[in-house]
Formats: structure tokens, sequence, C-alpha cells
């Protein structure tokens, strides 16, 4: 018997605690979606009028859409306890291909959606936090409450018309030019080429992400700036940096040392928040950029009843979604040992 | 109000006249407010801009210089400018977008307001129960708000919408069916925290029901709290419905609405900027005036509310 440690025990049991949340978020999508009208019979034969009911019923019998509806939730679990996602009504592939092709495109989006969100909002709360009601801190108030307030879509169309259309500068839409691709390795293009050291590849995904990343992650990084500025505040305020200041420590050392990381424990945990709405808000963005990922996946999967791939998407989405939150619980941990799991 | 040990009919009649006055306290505490809201300098900046457009709104018929569907083929994708009648242009169709724009923020304003005032209804009844009973109620409760949670937003309510069809109620029961969680879980926090103070203990000594305590004395109490969160949220549902009518699935197109406009612009960007651009400015200085309120009341109202 391996014996764990109590923070073990809990990452343990909380990873545990995962798996009857998927199944109800599985169980969830499978009724949402039967209860919903129109079948992805009716809705790929919708414009084929020479299609008897005979017909329809054949096809639906081949489906399975014939069970009765306990019979095919009950046949549905069984797959999915057996890692087997099921095959797309409309595309004809395996479901679990799908999700493993757009997976990484709305990952690499959302992790770099994330990492210009850090590294905008961080320097900026942090030099406003410095200097409170300075012009810089106003400056800096003024606009992270203008970008919680814009738009994403909108603010990825005015990109575009002007860093693409009229400066011609960025691509409009896509991850990467037409037989650019690096060699697959993790599917997250950006990483892929610079491990098989595919420099072109590299600066083609980089060009395109650009923007994408942009629109997506300026909203975060407004809310990252002003959540760090209040907690950097709270923090240099503290006995403990008073007492290192007093002390003699450097400044530089205050702020970056002693401060910096005990401020950053509500930025982490607003990170794994965001994280989570980033994987999930961004279809919208997807769409503007004609991003392949899951989000654009499971729009056209929800008009089309794409029973299949719509139930294993949201699934996908819920445990990501969990898992991060429970990696930012973790961090957290780490970060300040008096929290615990 | 100390802990009641002596529940004598003295200390009974002096607890009633003092719940009489009150409304009266109430009424001249709600006058301070407004004029520290006025004080505060991001809570008059948002103030102002939300009273402006719920004016816009209300006096659309009045002010709108033309009919926001009124077609006219001839002065189709006309430039922003003084000349041509068309303060800020026209659309593809030669409609007036100063007319469509001001059109628009009926939907914008009537949307948001709908859906928080169901959301914390629906979330603020259900936090307070579960919040003051605790027990079973509380613990289904927390599983079902964990599920909708790790669910994704937005392909929620675009599969709902996908379904039941564009149209104004449609999108506010789609919005609603989430958005009553985070009313949910602050209502039931504060309830939880505010049934163990010493004025609910003297009600619940006097005899009071449950129902007369939690609607008479802790609803009170956790009003403003509930207002500063409608406000800030009102921003997002604003944001969210205009997201949905962007990707035609929150407002029928007749109508004019924000997130339609700019769907509709997308196609003329690079001739006519103009058509996409402005719906979105005044989508983005509604939402912006909506969160500078919420944040002004936030600080006049409940300073210790956290922030998010």
């Amino acid at each position: 018997m391996i014996r764990l440690s109590r923070t073990q025990a809990k990452i343990v049991e909380r990873i545990l605690a995962t798996i009857p949340l998927a199944l109800g978020v599985a169980v969830a999508a499978f009724i949402f979606m039967r209860a919903i009208p129109g079948d992805p019979v009716d809705i790929m034969m919708g414009e084929a009028a020479w299609t008897s009911e005979e017909e329809m019923a054949a096809l639906r019998g081949e489906m399975g859409l014939d069970e009765p509806m306990h019979v095919q939730l009950w046949t549905y679990l069984k797959q999915v306890f057996k890692w087997d996602l099921g095959y797309s009504i409309v595309r004809s592939r395996p479901v679990a291909d799908i999700i493993r092709e757009a997976l990484p495109a709305t990952i690499e989006l959302a992790v770099f959606a994330m990492l210009f969100a850090l590294a905008v909002g961080i320097p900026i709360g942090v030099a406003s936090a410095l200097n409170p009601n300075s012009f810089m801190d106003r400056v800096g108030t003024c606009l992270s409450l203008v970008g919680v307030s814009l738009p994403a879509f909108w603010l990825g169309i005015v990109g575009i018309l002007i860093f693409s259309m009229i400066l011609g500068w960025l691509p409009t839409s896509g991850r990467i030019a037409y037989g650019a691709q690096p060699a697959h390795v993790t599917g997250l293009l950006v990483l892929d080429a610079l491990i098989t050291g595919n420099l072109p590849a590299l600066g083609n995904a980089l060009k395109h992400i650009c923007l994408p990343m942009i629109t997506l992650g300026l909203g975060v990084a407004a809310v990252v700036a002003r959540v760090t500025r209040s907690s950097m505040l709270d923090v240099l305020s503290a006995d403990y940096v008073q007492f290192a200041r007093a002390k003699g420590v450097p400044e530089r050392d205050v702020t970056c040392r002693h401060a910096l990381r005990n401020a950053m424990i509500p930025t982490v945990t607003l990170v794994g928040l965001q994280f989570g709405s980033l994987l999930g808000g961004n279809m919208i963005v997807e769409t503007i950029f004609g991003w392949p990922g899951l989000g654009r996946v499971v729009v056209d999967a929800i008009f089309a009843r794409d029973y299949p791939v719509v139930q294993a998407s949201v699934m996908v989405y819920a445990l990501t979604f969990v898992l991060i939150n429970l990696v930012a619980d973790i961090i957290h941990t780490v970060l300040d040992p008096k929290i615990s799991l | 109000m100390g802990h009641v040990s002596i529940p004598s009919d003295e200390l009974c009649k002096g607890v009633i006249s003092t719940a009489r006055t009150v409304p009266y306290v109430r009424a001249s505490r709600r006058r301070g407010t407004v004029k520290r809201l006025l004080a505060h300098g991001g809570g008059r900046t948002g103030l102002i801009i939300v009273a402006a457009f719920v004016l816009v709104a209300v006096l659309a018929p009045v002010i709108a210089p033309y009919a926001p569907d009124e077609v006219d083929l001839d002065s189709w994708l006309i430039p922003p400018g003084f000349g041509s009648g068309h303060l800020l242009g026209t659309d593809q169709l030669g409609r007036d977008i100063l007319s469509r724009i001001i059109y628009g923020s009926r939907v914008s304003i009537l949307v948001g307001l709908t859906t928080i005032l169901i959301s914390s209804v629906v979330g603020i009844g259900l936090g307070m129960l579960a919040g003051y009973y605790g027990g079973a109620l509380d613990r289904v409760l927390a599983r079902f708000t964990e599920l909708l949670l790790a669910f994704p937003y937005l392909i929620f309510v675009i599969a709902i919408m996908s379904v039941i069809g564009p149209g104004f109620w449609n999108l506010v029961w789609a919005l609603s069916f989430k958005g009553w969680v985070e009313f949910y879980r602050l209502a039931r926090a504060l309830t939880m925290s505010e049934k163990n103070r010493e004025y609910v203990d003297a009600a619940r000594a006097l005899g009071r029901s449950d129902g007369v305590i939690l609607v008479r004395e802790i609803l009170p109490n956790i009003s403003n709290s509930m207002l500063v969160l409608g406000t800030l949220r009102m921003g997002n549902m604003i944001m969210t419905e205009s997201s949905l009518s962007f990707l035609g699935l929150g407002i029928p197109p007749r109508i004019p609405a924000w997130g339609s406009m700019i769907a509709d612009g997308r196609r003329y960007m690079l001739g006519a900027w103009w058509v996409a651009t402005l719906p979105g400015i005044a989508l983005a200085l509604l939402v912006l005036g909506m969160n500078l309120l919420g944040e002004g009341l936030r600080d006049v109202l409940d300073p210790k509310m956290m922030e998010g």
C-alpha cells in the first residue's frame, strides 16, 4: 500500500471527484441533445424531399436512433467507459479523430491568449500599484476598464480591417498557410515548429495566431491587471514588506521577491477560472478568424444535430475546465503553504 | 441589540416600533447613496452614460431621424458626415445607421434588464433557501450548480438558440438559465453568515416565521450586494446578447440589434468601415457605463465585496 501525504490524498480525491462530474455532464449533454427537436436524419434529409418515410426509418434503425431513450443512453455510457467516443453521424468519422484534430488548435489559442494577458496585465497591474493614483495608474485603470468592455467579436473585425486589409501585415484567417505545416508532433503548431526547427513554419504560425490571441486575450489582460493591482496594493502595505524595507532590502528585491510572489496568489486563481472560459468561450473568435478549433466543431455539430460530436466535445470541455481548476488549486498551495486543498 | 435573553413585552414593543421606522431610514439612506455615487468619479460617469442610453432607448421614436428599417437603395453605404442628412452614414440597404443604433439600444437594455431580473429573483430565492435551511436542498443545488458551471456556457446558449430560434424571450430564457447561478452563490453565502446574527435571533425569539425572517429581515441586509452584482453582471449579459445576435442566434434580423448590425457590416468592412464599427462603439460604451456604475455602487454600498 502506497502511503500518501495529506495533500497527495486530497489531489487524488479531487481527481476521482471529476469522474461523477464528467458522467453527469455526459448524461446532461445526452438528454439535452435529445430534448431538442429534430434528429440527425431530419437535418440530413431536410432538403432531400424524395426520401420516403421508410427510408428515413431504415436510416434511423442503422444509427440506433429508433431504440428507446434509456437503451440509447445505456449504450452511450458503455461506450464512454470504454473510451469509445462513437462515430460522427454527419462526417462519418470517429469522433475521437475530430476532437484530436481540433482540440490542439483551441488549446494553442487559449494558451497564447493567456500568455498575452499575463504579459500585458501583470506589468500594468504592478506598475499601477507601485505608484498608486499617479498618472500611470490612472491610465492603467482606464485602459483595463475599456479592455473589459470591448466586445471580442467587434475587436476581431476591426483588427482584421486595420492589420490585415489596410496594412496587410497579418493574415485574415486560418492557423497556418497551406503547405507550410511543420511535421506533426503535438498538434500545437508553434511548438511543433520549434521542436522540428522549422523556422518558416514558426514565423507563419505566429503571424496567424497574433490577431486571434490579442482579440481573445485583451479582456483577460484587463482583468489580470486589475486583480494584480489590488492584490499588490494589499501586499505592499503588509507588515512583512514594511519590515523588509526597514531592514534595508533594496526596493527592487522587496517588489520582486517579497511582494510579487504573494500578490500572485489571487492572479493564479483568476488564471484558472479565466482559462476555462477562454477554452469554452472562444468559439466566436474561432468563427471570426476561421480558426479550426473545437468551438467551431461544436457549433457546426449543434446545427447538424451530430449527437456524438456534441456529447463528446462538451465532456472534453467540462473535464478540461475541472482539471484546470485543480491545477490552479495545486499551484495555490505551492505559492501559499497556508492554503490547503 | 444584544442577545434576547428576556423576551418581555416591553422589549418586543421596542423591536417592533424600530422595525416600523426602517422604511424611512431606508429612504433617506437611498438618497445618501445617490449623493455618494455622484461624488464617486467613476460611478458618476457610469450613471451618466447609462442614463443617457436609457433615455435614448425610451425616446427612440422621437429622436431617431429615420425609421430604423427604412430602406433607401439610392443612398446606400453613404459615409458619415454632415452633408448627406445621415450623420453616421448608411448601411448596404441605405438604412440610417444612427437611427438603427438608437433603436438597437432598446434591445440591449431590455434583454439585459429582463435577464438580470429573472436571474436575480431565481438565484436570490434559491440561494436564501439553501443558505438558511442547508440540508438536502443545499446539497442537491450544490451538485446542480457545479454541473452547470462545468458545462460550457456559450455552447449551451447556442444549442438552445439553434433549436428554439431567434427571439426576445427565447434569448432571455437561454441567458437566464445559467445567469442565476452567480446570484445563487452570493445569496447563499451571505444568508449563511447573516442567519446567525443577533437581529435574526431577535426576530426568531419574537416568534416570526421563517418566511418573514427571510423576506423582512435577511433580504434587506443582503440587497445591496445583490444590487452591485446585478449591475456588474448586466454589462456582461448585454455583451453575450450581442455576441449571439452577431452569430445570427439572438434577436430576429428584422429588429435592429447591435450584434446583427456588426455582422451585416462585416462584409463591407474594407469599403465601408462605419457599418460595423459604429454599433460596436455604442455597445462598448454602454458596457463600459454599466461596469463603471457597478463599481461605483460597489465602492459606495459594499466596499468589502470581492472583486470579480
